[in-house]
């Protein structure tokens, strides 16, 4: 791994933020003054611009050698104590691959949009959200960190909620784009617990190895002395410096790093850098001390790949956090297809195939990253069976075939886990472009029952919609045969599986999902283009969200040239796309594994075969064609110009047993009234429980207070008045009525004076004669 | 304006123009709004000068202004400033011309005494964050008090007689207790060096028996404690913020309450490291139930005031998080948090005191689907919702992680606990905003509704332009706040680094030539002159140097109590006599 100093890299991102702000701030008075064509323009070219400049990148690294990454470092974003981050981008051939999907992709989409999107009151917030969706993607791909990526991994989040709810005045749509978010949330509370561990793992190891209790869980105290510090950095001893600090020393120029963080010749305390993180990794002394911590009782690095994983279910849409996925669809279908089809939801694979060298050192995470993946690709693919949504269908074949993907990454097969998510970057993103296409032929009609016969209306995207069926469903010589067989038979020869079986057991659920997905595929394409037509014409029956004017009249017809262009496009590739990783198995040179061999290459000695040789390849691979076949002529018989009554009788079957079970798997198992009944609505309990804990009983202990001090004031004022007022008032009166009584004495008669003298005198008389003077 | 005097000038402008704001009659109010504006901004000015007058790097204190005030009992008028308190400070001057702005037409009745008491509270605010005499600190602390008071008060909603006693008696409560604490600490440095002195770099040096810290830093706690505030004595601040006009909530939330953890980090923490470290697991557990508490009592809030200041509960939480994670990252994540917090929070009171001044209620039922009928106020609301949310990128992030990345270094189920306000911060506010913003437009009345004018937009923008550039660089924030907050780590943690510390940091003021006034009454008690001495100190204080306060301090600080005590009953019952 060596850095190149590549200066245009910023520009990647760069372009489509300027687009963004260029919509989102003047967009709007110059789209009321000029039009659309103000906005799409600049729109559509800037992310172009990416592409290009993609392309440059793309062949630089491929001639700048084996393991080359080309490095941009911005500024530092920040850097406290021994944390340091930089906002850097970076871009090996991992993310180069990642990057010339999303720009390609993503421009075309950007084009299909024009003409989506024609008409729409907000125009300008369309383009401008999905320009901001662009920079957030590549941010996230190009980060050379984790925090930048989680710059853009927010990011796109944000921008799927934006967009999600971008036609706002529907509640629905915009409780789709809350859920999408909130869930991802709860994803991301998996990440960010993730790099605070391994941050803190990372600068646990030096001082567990200087102490000689490498085995032992690491004191929260030991942890605080190496971060905290004074000023710099407490580096590790001299001991692991030599092997890794030849990057830094070599390209320290090209990093550019400040000298406090990262002297030469050594690797940081910690970090959160991709590569800091990888060489630390490579040292055997370090990696020894961060495997054998321990926390919780699981191994430091299982937790750390367990709560990325976390973050990754939610943001690629796994089980358990799915969820809001399907309700996404209620955005604009240009957004479904670039979004939550070829994109974002796939940053979840990228992430982990990005840190392969940690999920690598925990087979306990591989297992659960293709399990959980194995077991989502068949759960959404039986939902998506019954589903009568268009778009429906394909959100919920695009949970399936993201479980696919975690299947490879999690058997450690990390170049077809990206491969697949070329290849269904392409045919997903035209299923759900032509899906869009037939959206807005029907006037906005999404439920496949009121289609039907649009082959011949809408030839185009008919095809374009077939070819990309065949890819998904895995026909022979499409792209989705090479991708998802190649899956299939990694997770069946994994020697990595802590599972009964190896990867046996995930084959057979991955085949069975592939078995579905061809079904449910081909039924949706039978649903919308045979037969005849059975929508509305002469009246719609659609939300006005949009103004499109004179929907709802007439039979649909083909989509305009921009939109066609791009379905033809991105459908010619859905066929030829999987010619870049062809099987070694027929001897032909698979480029797109050499081209990534660089990167994986670190963690390949520990990924381990079962050995289960060429034979049973070869049969799987048939029996992989068997599958795709099969569901293709099951959905042929049933739906083909809705003429067979099988589909209609089961529907109305009285058995219970049918019954149950499609009422069960047509409201989706029932999850989103189970997370609605549990988690929602006890948040929502506990916090009306504590607010009204807050309103009477901490408020009401200091309205006692309150209260207490005013009855004691009460009493005080009370004592006031009667008791300390009335002593002086009694003194007052006291000596009033003495003076009253004395008055009477004051006679002024001489002889009443006299008699007084007298008196006294004779009183002190006997007083000092009783006294004994 | 020189190097000695600049603070002086930051702290004394708003409090003098207050004062000449009082000869200008009552009637012309259109002066009074433009003399504050002005008076604001070039306060404004003058902190931007004390910043760009300072040297990057350094950790002590820097611009100091030293005067002696009533040397026979050791009290100096002393100012300084370092990389902590000069973004506070900064923090609140940006935001007075904002308050003004904001209270440009909302405010009809007694606009020369409204002014007054917002260039009084400017004044109290940043003497409380520049001051390095406790004896002054206390004086700024309290004065704060009053004009927040009356502006609760006199122009706040309907229950703000109610609130404004609340929040006074609450914090009377605390400060009282603080005074006590304060007192104290002077006798047993005095009785350590006999030397009489409230300067606060001296009195870090004081060695102090654990039993005396825990209660001396319980009482410093207590106030602060009830200032930040940290659950669960913060239910004056809810009322206090529904009460009160938009001017008082923004200071209210924007720096107020930012007092309360700047206390923790400039006295109680540094001052008795040991017994704070005692009370780490306390307030680490405190601060988690505030974040995840405040966050959910703020999700069913109808009143969007009321939401928004429940959400100040759990944003402080994390301040209060990072503190007591007594490392760097926590220490500046807290500091982070605090200015980011001031400016989000800030924000958003504005915008919700916009829609009132609009619509005069605050009930989220009554609005929905706003962002058709004022856009652009809805992408302003949305944007400081996303910075209040921590979205990477703008500036809550910053500060929420380092505080989390330190809390988890110190105690990981507490951060693994705190972390789960990101989540519940994300569903409180975007809940809000679902219910106020999107949606169908419900009610007709607030389709005629107009959206921002050149004056709102004139005062949102500044915050808005922080809110992204501290998110995307706040690396010069950082950096200069780094050094101070090193230091400071360094005296909240008992130990030998302390002593060197403190050594540099009286250096950086002088505070260890002696140049400043406290008086030495052991030594050169025989010249001094005794009349001078004799209203505060016993005769015969010289003579002791035990650590323990004689007994003739303890008589003082025991009379001393007696009649603070009597001082809030005296409060208690003027509160019952209104």
């Amino acid at each position: 791994m060596h850095l190149v100093p590549f200066p245009l890299l910023a520009l990647i991102p760069l372009f489509p933020l300027l687009g963004a702000a260029y919509c989102g701030l003047v967009g709007c008075g110059l789209f009321k003054k000029y039009g659309e064509g103000a906005i799409h323009w600049p729109a559509i070219l800037l992310p172009w611009g990416s592409f290009v400049v993609t392309l440059i990148a793309v062949i630089t690294l491929a001639g700048a050698g084996h393991g080359a990454v080309l490095h941009q470092r911005l500024w530092d974003w920040f850097r406290i104590g021994s944390l340091s981050v930089d906002a850097a981008f970076q871009i090996d051939r991992l993310s180069a691959v990642m990057c010339l999907v999303v720009t390609f992709v993503g421009s075309l989409i950007h084009v299909y949009s024009r003409g989506y999107m024609k008409g729409d009151a907000s125009y300008w917030r369309f383009f401008s959200n999905l320009n901001l969706f662009m920079f957030s993607m590549l941010v996230l791909v190009l980060g050379d960190n984790l925090l930048v990526m989680f710059v853009g991994w927010e990011g796109v989040g944000l921008c799927s909620y934006l967009l999600i709810g971008f036609w706002y005045r529907e509640r629905k749509n915009a409780a789709a784009g809350m859920k999408a978010f909130v869930v991802n949330r709860v994803g991301d509370y998996g990440f960010t617990l993730g790099v605070f561990l391994l941050f803190w793992g990372l600068a646990a190891a030096p001082a567990s190895l200087l102490r000689g209790q490498g085995g032992e869980p690491v004191a929260a105290a030991a942890v605080h002395e190496v971060a905290v510090g004074h000023g710099e950095v407490a580096t590790s001893p001299g001991e692991h410096g030599a092997p890794i600090g030849e990057a830094a020393g070599e390209h320290g120029a090209a990093v550019s790093h400040g000298t406090e963080g990262s002297e030469a010749g050594r690797t940081p305390v910690s970090s959160v850098t991709f590569r800091d993180i990888e060489r630390i990794m490579e040292d055997p002394a370090r990696r020894d001390a961060v495997l054998n911590q321990k926390v919780l009782g699981f191994g430091l690095i299982t937790l750390v790949c367990l709560l990325f994983f976390v973050g990754a279910t939610g943001k690629s849409a796994q089980l358990p956090l799915y969820v809001w996925l399907p309700d996404a669809m209620a955005g604009p279908t240009p957004v479904s297809a670039l979004i939550h089809a070829a994109t974002m939801v796939t940053a979840g694979v990228y992430m982990v195939a990005r840190l392969h060298f940690l999920f690598a050192y925990s087979p306990v995470a591989m297992t659960v990253v293709a399990t959980v993946g194995a077991l989502t690709a068949l759960f959404a693919a039986t939902i998506g069976l019954f589903q009568y949504d268009i778009k429906k269908v394909l959100a919920y074949s695009t949970v399936s075939q993201l479980g696919f993907m975690f299947v490879a990454v999690g058997v450690g097969a990390y170049w077809v886990g990206i491969f697949h998510l070329v290849t269904h970057a392409f045919f997903k993103a035209c299923l759900f472009l032509g899906s869009g296409s037939v959206i807005l032929g029907c006037h906005h009609e999404q439920d496949m029952r009121k289609m039907g016969g649009l082959r011949k209306l809408m030839p185009i995207t008919a095809v374009t919609y077939f070819v990309s069926a065949c890819a998904i469903a895995g026909f022979p010589f499409f792209s989705g045969f090479f991708s998802k067989d190649e899956i299939l038979w990694k997770a069946f020869d994994s020697g990595n599986m802590l599972l009964p079986g190896g990867g046996i057991i995930l084959w057979v659920l991955a085949a069975t999902a592939a078995l579905c997905t061809s079904f449910y595929m081909f039924r949706s394409y039978y649903m919308t283009f045979s037969g005849t037509y059975r929508g509305a014409q002469g009246h719609g029956t659609h939300d006005a969200h949009d103004a499109h004017g004179g929907h709802g009249h007439g039979l649909p017809k083909e989509s305009p040239r921009s939109m066609t262009w791009v379905l033809a496009i991105l459908g010619g590739l859905a066929v030829v796309g999987g010619y870049i990783g062809l099987p070694i198995l027929w001897g032909l040179p698979n480029a797109f594994e050499t081209w990534l061999e660089p990167i994986f290459e670190g963690s390949h000695h520990l990924i381990h075969s079962a050995e289960r040789g060429h034979g049973a390849e070869w049969g799987l691979m048939l029996f992989s064609v068997v599958i795709a076949f099969s569901g293709f002529f099951l959905a042929r018989w049933l739906y083909k110009d809705a003429k067979s009554p099988i589909p209609g009788r089961l529907l109305a079957s009285r058995n219970g047993l049918v019954q149950g079970f499609h009422r069960v798997v047509f409201n989706k198992y029932y999850v989103d009234e189970a997370y609605q009944a549990s988690f929602v609505n006890g948040t929502v309990g506990l916090s009306g429980l504590l607010s009204w804990f807050d309103r009477t009983v901490i408020d009401g202990i200091v309205n006692l207070a309150g209260t207490a001090g005013r009855f004691c004031s009460g009493i005080q004022g009370w004592i006031d008045a009667n008791i300390v007022d009335g002593a002086v008032n009694l003194v007052a009166s006291l000596s009033m009525r003495a003076g009253r009584s004395l008055r009477k004495v004051q006679t002024g008669r001489i002889q009443n004076y006299v008699l007084g003298l007298t008196a006294g005198a004779v009183v002190l008389v006997v007083i000092g004669f009783l006294l004994k003077w | 304006m020189t190097q000695s005097t600049i603070l002086s000038l930051v702290v004394f402008l708003p409090l003098l123009a207050g004062l000449a704001l009082l000869l200008v009659p009552r009637q012309r109010v259109v002066f009074c709004r433009w003399w504050t504006l002005a008076a604001m901004t070039a306060g404004l000015v003058a902190s931007g000068a004390a910043l760009s007058m300072m040297q990057k790097g350094a950790a002590g204190m820097q611009l100091v202004h030293r005067v002696p005030w009533i040397p026979s009992m050791g009290i100096d008028y002393f100012l300084g400033v370092d990389g902590i308190s000069i973004y506070l400070v900064l923090l609140t001057s940006l935001l007075g011309p904002i308050v003004v702005l904001s209270a440009w037409r909302s405010i009809g009745e007694k606009v020369r005494e409204f002014h007054f008491l917002l260039l009084l509270l400017q004044a109290g605010i940043l003497g409380a964050f520049l001051s390095l005499d406790l004896f002054l600190f206390y004086m700024f602390w309290e004065l704060m008090l009053i004009p927040m008071y009356l502006l609760i008060g006199v122009w706040g909603g309907p229950r703000r007689v109610y609130a404004a006693i609340k929040f006074v008696l609450y914090t009377i409560v605390g400060s009282l207790l603080m005074l006590v604490a304060i007192l104290y600490l002077y006798f047993a440095h005095h009785a350590q060096t006999g030397m009489y002195t409230f300067d606060l770099l001296r009195l870090y040096g004081t060695e102090l028996t654990g039993p005396q810290q825990v209660w001396l830093f319980a009482a410093f706690a207590l106030a602060f404690a009830i200032k930040a505030p940290v659950f669960p004595l913060h239910t004056w601040l809810p009322d206090a913020h529904v009460e009160a006009p938009t001017a008082g909530s923004v200071v209210l939330a924007g720096v107020l309450l930012k007092l309360g953890t700047y206390g923790f980090l400039r006295f109680a923490l540094p001052l008795f490291p040991s017994a704070a470290h005692a009370a780490q697991p306390l307030f680490l557990v405190l601060a988690v139930i505030g974040i995840v508490y405040g966050a959910l009592v703020a999700m069913v809030q109808t009143d969007i005031k009321k939401l928004v200041a429940y959400s100040s509960v759990s944003h402080l939480g994390y301040c209060v998080l990072g503190l007591f994670a007594f490392n760097i990252s926590g220490f500046s994540g807290s500091l982070f948090q605090m200015i980011s917090h001031g400016l989000s929070t800030g924000a958003l009171f504005l915008l919700v005191g916009m829609i009132y001044d609009r619509r005069h209620t605050r009930e989220i039922a009554d609005f929905g689907g706003l962002a058709q009928a004022v856009p652009w106020f809805a992408a302003t609301f949305v944007f400081v919702t996303l910075s209040s949310i921590g979205l990477p990128g703008l500036n809550g992030f910053v500060g929420e992680f380092l505080v989390l990345v330190g809390a988890f270094g110190a105690n990981r189920i507490a951060a693994a606990a705190a972390t789960t306000g990101v989540v519940l911060g994300a569903v409180y506010m975007l809940w809000l905003v679902k219910r106020f913003l999107f949606g169908p437009l419900v009610h007709e009345e607030n389709r005629m509704m107009s959206d921002l004018n050149g004056r709102e937009v004139l005062l949102l923008l500044p915050i808005l332009l922080f809110i992204v550039y501290l998110g995307v660089h706040p690396g010069p924030f950082l950096r200069r706040m780094e050094p101070s907050l090193h230091a400071t780590l360094t005296l909240s943690t008992p130990g030998p680094g302390r002593v060197e510390t403190l050594r540099m940091l009286q250096l950086s003021t002088g505070s260890l030539r002696g140049s400043g006034t406290g008086w030495k009454a052991g030594a050169e008690g025989a010249t001094a002159p005794r009349g001078a001495s004799v209203p505060l100190l016993p005769a015969t204080a010289p003579e002791f140097t035990a650590v323990v306060p004689a007994p003739g301090v303890m008589d003082q600080v025991l009379t001393v109590t007696a009649s603070a005590f009597a001082v809030s009953a005296s409060a208690v019952g003027n509160g019952v006599a209104r």
